[in-house]
């Protein structure tokens, strides 16, 4: 089909579809109708080959009993219905009782965390609105987190964590003499703060960034006809600023827990392979599971689980937060 | 508003900035005393927890050994740069830095392109399917990793066998498989510049006689140059700071460096100064490059989120 022939019908047919964005006519040629989907196509392969097709893979996985005997080839493993959620639901059993501590334990990390990084990040965004001396600066400085490699920066942490030469207990026990010895971070109940640190530390520029993103887009005159009105500054963060960041609120908080929730890298960097039990996440105590046994198919079933879990948390979410007011197209 | 972003960020970023200053010193949120101090406590604070682990990453890295071996000094008893020559030889470094270049850089440029075709056809055009095929692909970024790890891991090795292709263990595996993790989230933004960008002006180039691929390198891309920058930037953090699949699907030649450096913590004597010399070497560039560019991310962020 040549451009020519074509030419003719497309051009009133987008400028229908411009302004609303009315579907346009279907009619003008198969070309015209297959081109979207070619330009999709690289990209959705990509999506099915890395990431579809193996959670699919992992799905099937969960309901096979497949220990190290099946790796090379995983069809063979015999079937195994339910019995992997049931050994991965079953709190009386240790298995099951030990997921159920690394998801508690995920939960009550994960709401501190987001909460914190968002608290951080809005706090910061907001009192950089507003122009002073050392602003641009800051604004950089406070990125710097977000551009570190992530193993990097917990490799510091674990640094300064260490208990013998690192600088919280330096500061902690010998400057500021809290505690009758120098305490453990990484090990023991502590890690788990230890661990909230790092991932607060690590996780609050994003909420900056994108709150200072959804701040520019608050027009100056509300203020203005704010503070003529008399609303101080607090009245008009309450009214205003906080108001019109309700969206880009919804999708950071989702974003926010969902990554935290998954977090893998900061654990396994911070303790290696084994975390202590206090600091026991989620999905590297999945990965422990499967590696240490070498049965990846209880190690699927609780994957999928923690699927299950995140698919009804995030859409009982999307439809709490976005109730009450319009749906924007996605 | 979407014009408004696509104008202050497209064209110069920096004097808008600066614009944008101007109209909020005069900006009547005159603030009571009592917000500046709590502003200054605020920031001072933020600013020295998040400068803390830099200062000891960059402190600890001029140290000699018994200054990092014991109690932890703010003052080093001598500053040496003997780390950073040894950092080289206890691990192959190198190596691994040159592995973490390409598999980055390889899935960056993928990664880019794939995602500028799929956010052209989202953004232009309606078809059915369209929804499906965003809440699909953004919904990627749910997955715990874990659940796809190991089948993935599995399909590399029955694709090396069937087909002789090495992807597990490789280089071009990893370069896939991270090219895919930064892809959900450059369409998302894309395709928001994309819609910022008038329909008007890829018409003309249409009209002009271009295709609509053409139209698209001609006319979208250079408009979109900043978000393109942006999602860059995105792609290549994410595949340089990767930690799970590296440390499964890469072997002792293409180890990259987020597997490489914990080398020097499983030593029997963690040579604390080099491992905090060897970050900081590895950082320097990721995060020069981030600050360069970060006005990008913001303004990619502000076009492609907030609408």
């Amino acid at each position: 089909m040549t451009r020519t022939a074509v030419a003719p019908e497309r051009e009133p047919a987008v400028r229908k579809a411009a302004p609303g964005g009315a579907p346009a006519p279907r009619r003008s040629g198969r070309r015209r109708i297959a081109l979207p989907y070619l330009l999709l196509l690289p990209a959705l392969l990509l999506e099915l080959l890395v990431h579809l097709v193996p959670m699919l893979m992992g799905i099937g996985m969960s309901f096979k009993e497949l220990t190290q005997f099946y790796i090379r080839d995983w069809s063979a493993a015999p079937w195994a219905g339910l019995d992997n959620f049931a050994v991965s639901i079953d709190f009386d059993a240790p298995v099951g009782q030990a997921l159920l501590k690394s998801f508690l334990t995920t939960c009550l990390f994960t709401v501190l965390s987001v909460a914190l990084c968002w608290f951080l990040g809005t706090a910061a965004a907001i009192f950089l609105q507003e122009e002073f001396r050392g602003r641009g600066f800051l604004r950089t400085l406070f990125l710097v987190p977000y551009a570190l490699p992530v193993y990097t920066a917990v490799i510091t942490w674990a640094f300064m964590f260490q208990r013998d030469n690192g600088l919280i207990n330096h500061v902690l026990h010998d400057q500021l003499g809290i505690g009758d010895s120098p305490a453990f971070w990484l090990i023991g109940d502590n890690s788990f703060w230890a661990l909230l640190v790092v991932s607060v530390w690590k996780g609050w520029p994003f909420a900056f960034l994108t709150v200072m993103a959804g701040l520019q887009n608050i027009p100056r005159d509300m203020y203005e006809a704010a503070s003529l009105d008399g609303a101080g500054v607090l009245q008009q963060i309450r009214h205003i600023t906080l108001p019109s960041l309700r969206p880009v609120n919804q999708i950071l908080v989702l974003v926010l827990f969902l990554w935290t929730f998954n977090d893998f890298n900061t654990p396994f960097v911070l303790f290696g392979e084994a975390a202590p039990e206090a600091a026991d996440l989620i999905s590297l105590h999945i990965y422990q599971s499967s590696f240490q046994t070498w049965n990846f198919g209880t190690g699927s079933a609780m994957s999928v689980l923690l699927l299950l879990f995140l698919l009804v948390v995030t859409g009982v979410y999307l439809l709490l937060t976005t109730r009450g007011r319009k749906t924007s197209d996605v | 508003m979407s014009e408004n972003a696509l104008r202050h960020t497209g064209r110069a970023p920096r004097r808008t900035a600066r614009a944008r200053g101007r109209t909020a010193r005069r900006s009547p949120m005159a603030a009571p005393r009592s917000f500046l101090w709590t502003r200054r406590i605020f920031l001072t604070l933020l600013t020295t927890f998040v400068l803390l682990p830099v200062f000891v990453m960059v402190s600890s890295s001029l140290k000699p050994l018994e200054d990092v071996s014991g109690k932890f000094r703010w003052i080093p008893s001598g500053i040496t740069f003997r780390p950073y020559l040894d950092i080289w030889e206890t691990v192959p470094l190198a190596d691994y830095f040159v592995n973490s270049i390409v598999v980055a850089g390889a899935a960056t440029v993928f990664s880019v392109v794939v995602a500028i075709f799929a956010a052209y056809g989202v953004s232009r055009y309606d078809f059915r399917g369209k929804r499906v095929f965003t809440v699909t692909v953004l919904s990627t970024q749910m997955f715990p990793g874990i659940l796809f790890l190991l089948p993935l891991f599995l399909i590399y090795v029955n694709i090396g066998n069937a087909t002789g292709i090495a992807l597990f263990g490789s280089r071009e595996g990893l370069v896939l498989t991270y090219l895919t993790f930064s892809l959900p989230f450059s369409i998302w933004m894309l395709t928001g510049y994309f819609d910022s960008i008038p329909r008007e002006l890829d018409e003309a180039a249409k009209v002009d006689g271009c295709g609509p691929v053409k139209a698209l390198f001609r006319v979208i891309v250079p408009a979109a140059s900043p978000g393109i920058i942006a999602v860059a930037v995105y792609a290549f953090m994410t595949a340089w700071g990767e930690v799970l699949f590296a440390s499964v699907m890469t072997n002792d030649t293409t180890r990259t460096l987020a597997v490489g450096l914990q080398g020097y913590a499983t030593q029997n004597d963690v040579y604390w100064n080099q491992v905090m010399a060897a970050s900081l070497v590895v950082s320097v560039p990721v995060v020069v490059g981030f600050l360069l560019l970060q006005r990008y991310l913001v303004a990619g962020l502000t076009a492609g989120a907030v609408k």
